[in-house]
């Protein structure tokens, strides 16, 4: 589970904070980051009990959760990249494109020159790296348009794997490969992450607690402390026993968990990604506050890159082979994951929780139309509609609350 | 010139403007006589755009009080399309000409002679030709304007007013971007023009144009006209007596700091206009500054004092040589970081662009330049961070709910409290200060002198730029005053009248006291 640091520490004044615990949980003051996640969970429960009733409750069956899931996984880790990208200000169009490139170099050197599953793997997240490194360079210290790099990108590595493929499916037999795309955890495994998880929930809040008082700053509200501790815990369980009552984790599920987990520390509690959002917000300030702006963007690419082929390395080994037209448009699911989770393209704005949030809200709707057998031109026009739709509704919902 | 005896072109009656909290200008009377320039000038902030803001229609009527007539006949502009068609062009200084287009393009933008609705660009051009030989410009009008030196450009805008049949031409600092050469030809032109009969308003803070070339000089001061005499009949002296004319209030803590030895020295600053090649912001400016003092900064707009300390600070985007030596040690600063860690802090002029990221709270913007030494080299500390912003919005009494709040949401004065707070918690050792209470209010601005009192008893080095004079004046140690990009003056405490300073910032240079 995701810890959603983005809400401020201290959300009460004293004074607040007595009133909060008097009139309850109404009263509490709800941060507009937080509000917006948790009407977004509310939208994904909308859509999921609408598909469990559409197809008669197969979309919450044990077997197509699982499926879900593992679909969420590539979308999500192309999400978390893109979302530093976005908040930084910029946008990456090529990732598509390198996530089929790198998935299809892993094929191709396992397959054709017989490389080992390690060194064929640190391959391509070499290549995902080394791509980003000179996009990034472009764009940071050429002062050409992300947009207008990336889009380059997009056609020049596709372009690229068309060659070297040469227009032909590359299958991988080996195993241990594939399990990185098929393979689940074992349940008992799942429990103990479970535990793990819970455990350092708890921690986590004992220690935030133990900090405030040591800094002299103000008790969190012992229901706001509950919650905290609750919520996460119930989610992280009935997560993993719903996945355990059909085969336990998927290993890519675990791959996203642990990318998210990352990014989300990058992101909250780390300079580099304080630095991003003053950068995304206000590059000028930024500068004169000391940032090395360039450097800073030049890295985001750079770790965008190489996500880029995490993502191409489980697409490649759930299909079980690398193909050159395999992620065409995962740009476009990756960057409406970051915006329908409430990123703005203007930069500045966004968390990684509500990306991996929105890569499963995408995700679920590619499933559950798929298990309709509604036919693939409407469920374009639905994911289309959906994607502008949510952005209006938060603009408008913005300007409302001023 | 000789047209006294006719009824004014133009008369301003009694114009009042105020905005929420200010009264910008007050009961000005103005008047201007066909063939005649009429140069208006005045401190900054004394109210000059402002009335040529009403007068050109920026501000419509029914938004300020009194009355504009034109050969004598009352005339309400609700919007500068109106004041255009009476005969008023105002040439403001940031220009308004377009630079993907052509001199023709730009001369006739909207108003492009038309044949069956098709634009006519064979009369358009042959139109635009006929202008610009009147002006003496040796110019194709089909030249991209963007290829133009910005004399030029501000040419162009002129053949734009006449394209008008402007009788009234209104030219904002027009000079402030042109070489001298550049100026001349200006001049030749105003003067073909002034015997055309055109009345022209000259706003300029170089004083020895504005008796060059104007008939008459209106001193404004604080939103009033303090005077209005024709230029032969007075000097130089009495118009900087009455721009300044105004008591040093004791708004300002009286502190003699205790000056230490030099901690900040720049030697031979020179800054280049990253537009325009050639163009010096700053002439080999040097100075130095002691542990405990106050430096001001003097100096008129566009004098290159902000350009200056950008420079210093690694931010200037124009070619920029120079030395800067920190306790005596040559100091490589090339870009703010290295600035910071040298110990040098600097809060900015344009607050909104430079000084705060808008839509983020006060404890992000308060730790943002120091956050590696206050939270950590990398993992942050949002606890220890929260403690240190509760702490310093303590110390600066910034006046807001908690240190979660944007800061987008405070008023101007609580916002400069968190920039200079972001700067203090990088603990430097010599602080720029650029327009440091521009935009707040009279108890906020006394809070920040209270600051930088203390400051510099607690031994920090501080340079202060201000286009208020009573500002520089009272709270500095020392003032350098800096005219076109080169320092024209400096003064010791005792030495530093306004009069002294004022002389120097229009271009009267006076050898260091």
């Amino acid at each position: 589970m995701i810890q959603q640091t983005d809400e401020p520490v201290i959300k009460h004044t004293p004074a607040a904070a007595d009133a909060a615990q008097k009139k309850g949980l109404a009263s509490l003051k709800i941060p507009t980051s937080a509000l917006r996640a948790y009407t977004m969970v509310l939208a994904l429960i909308v859509v999921w009990l609408l598909f469990t009733w559409a197809t008669g409750g197969v979309f919450l069956e044990a077997r197509n959760f699982s499926n879900l899931m593992r679909q969420t996984a590539v979308t999500g880790v192309l999400a978390v990249g893109m979302l530093m990208v976005i908040v930084s200000g910029h946008i990456d169009l090529s990732v598509g494109s390198v996530a089929g490139l790198t998935g299809g170099i892993a094929a191709m050197l396992l397959t054709w020159l017989g490389w080992g599953l390690v060194p064929s793997l640190a391959a391509a997240v070499v290549v995902g790296a080394s791509i980003g490194l000179a996009q990034g360079t472009l764009v940071a210290y050429a002062n050409v348009p992300a947009f207008i790099v990336t889009l380059g990108g997009l056609l020049i590595w596709r372009g690229v794997i068309k060659g070297v493929s040469r227009g032909s499916t590359i299958p991988v037999e080996l195993r241990s490969f594939k399990f990185i795309g098929q393979g689940y955890v074992a349940p008992l495994a799942g429990i103990a992450i479970a535990i793990v998880a819970v455990a350092a929930i708890v921690l986590i809040n004992v220690r935030r607690t133990r900090a405030r008082s040591r800094h002299g700053l103000t008790a969190q509200s012992v229901t706001n402390t509950v919650f905290r501790i609750v919520i996460p815990s119930a989610v992280i369980i009935g997560f993993i026993l719903a996945l355990n009552s059909y085969a336990g984790v998927p290993i890519p599920v675990i791959i996203l968990l642990a990318v998210s987990l990352a990014g989300a520390f990058l992101t909250q509690n780390t300079t580099f990604g304080r630095y991003l959002y003053a950068i995304g917000s206000n590059r000028d300030a930024a500068r004169l506050s000391g940032i090395r702006v360039r450097r800073h963007i030049l890295v985001v690419f750079c770790l965008m890159g190489a996500l880029a082929a995490v993502s191409g390395i489980i697409y490649t080994a759930r299909v079980g082979s690398g193909s050159p037209d395999a992620g065409v448009l995962l740009e476009l699911d990756a960057i409406a994951a970051c915006v329908i989770g409430g990123a703005s393209l203007m930069g500045g704005r966004g968390t990684i929780f509500g990306a991996c949030l929105g890569a499963l809200f995408m995700a679920s709707l590619d499933n559950g139309m798929s298990l309709k057998n509604i036919p693939d031109f409407t469920q374009d026009i639905v994911k289309g509609s959906i994607l502008v739709a949510a952005v209006g509704l938060d603009m408008f919902w913005r300007r409302k609350s001023g | 010139m000789s047209v006294t005896t006719s009824a004014p072109l133009l008369e301003m009656r009694d114009i009042t403007k105020s905005f929420p909290g200010v009264r910008a200008i007050d009961g000005v009377t103005f008047d201007l006589f066909a063939g005649e320039v009429h140069a208006l000038v005045g401190e900054n902030g004394a109210g000059k755009s402002t009335l040529m803001k009403v007068l050109g229609g920026v501000y419509p009527y029914g938004t300020y009080d009194g009355e504009i007539l034109i050969d004598g006949e009352a005339r309400s502009f609700h919007r500068v399309r109106e004041a255009e068609e009476a005969g008023i062009a105002v040439i403001f200084q940031e220009l308004s000409i377009i630079k993907d287009l052509n001199i023709g393009e730009n001369i006739f933008l909207g108003r492009e002679p038309r044949r069956f609705g098709v634009i006519n660009w064979e009369e358009l051009y042959s139109r635009a030709q006929k202008l610009l030989d009147e002006l003496h410009l040796a110019l194709d009008p089909r030249t991209s304007v963007g290829q133009l030196g910005i004399g030029q450009q501000q040419l162009v805008e002129i053949a734009k007013a006449l394209s008008q049949q402007a009788r009234i031409l209104v030219l904002d600092e027009p000079t402030a971007a042109l070489t001298d050469a550049e100026a001349e030809t200006l001049f030749r032109i105003l003067d073909n023009l002034r015997k055309r009969g055109v009345g022209m308003i000259y706003i300029s803070h170089k004083l020895d144009e504005v008796f060059r070339i104007s008939d008459r000089i209106t001193v404004l001061r604080d939103g009033r006209a303090v005077g209005t005499e024709p230029a032969n009949a007075i000097d130089e002296v009495h118009v900087i007596a009455r721009m300044v004319g105004r008591e040093v209030g004791d708004i300002f803590p009286k502190a003699d700091h205790e000056r230490g030895e030099a901690i900040f020295e720049a030697r031979n600053i020179t800054v280049e206009d990253p537009n325009v090649r050639g163009k010096l912001l700053v002439r080999g400016v040097s100075f130095t500054v002691r542990r405990g003092e106050v430096l001001g900064i003097a100096g008129l707009m566009g004098a290159g004092r902000s350009d200056l300390l950008m420079a210093i600070f690694g931010a200037h985007t124009g070619p920029t040589t120079g030395e800067i030596l920190i306790e005596g040690k040559l100091a490589r600063i090339a870009r703010p970081s290295d600035a910071i860690r040298h110990g040098l802090g600097f809060v900015t002029e344009d607050r909104k662009r430079f000084g705060l990221i808008i839509d983020q709270t006060i404890l992000r913007n308060m730790t943002l330049a120091g956050l590696r030494s206050l939270s950590g080299r990398f993992v942050t500390n949002e606890h220890a961070e929260a403690a240190t912003g509760e702490r310093a919005m303590k110390d600066f009494s910034v006046k807001a709910g908690s240190v979660f709040t944007i800061v987008g949401t405070l008023s101007g004065g609580n916002q400069q409290k968190v920039v200079l707070a972001k700067w203090l918690l990088t603990k430097p050792r010599v602080l720029f200060l650029d327009e440091p209470t521009r935009g707040i209010d009279v108890g906020a601005k006394q809070e920040i002198y209270a600051h930088i009192n203390n400051l510099a008893r607690a031994g920090l080095a501080i340079v202060l730029v201000s286009s208020e004079l009573p500002e520089v004046l009272g709270l500095s140690d020392r003032v350098l005053v800096l005219h076109e990009g080169r320092v024209t003056g400096e003064f010791q405490r005792a030495d530093a009248t306004a009069e002294r300073v004022m002389a120097c910032a229009t271009g009267h240079t006076r050898s260091a006291a």
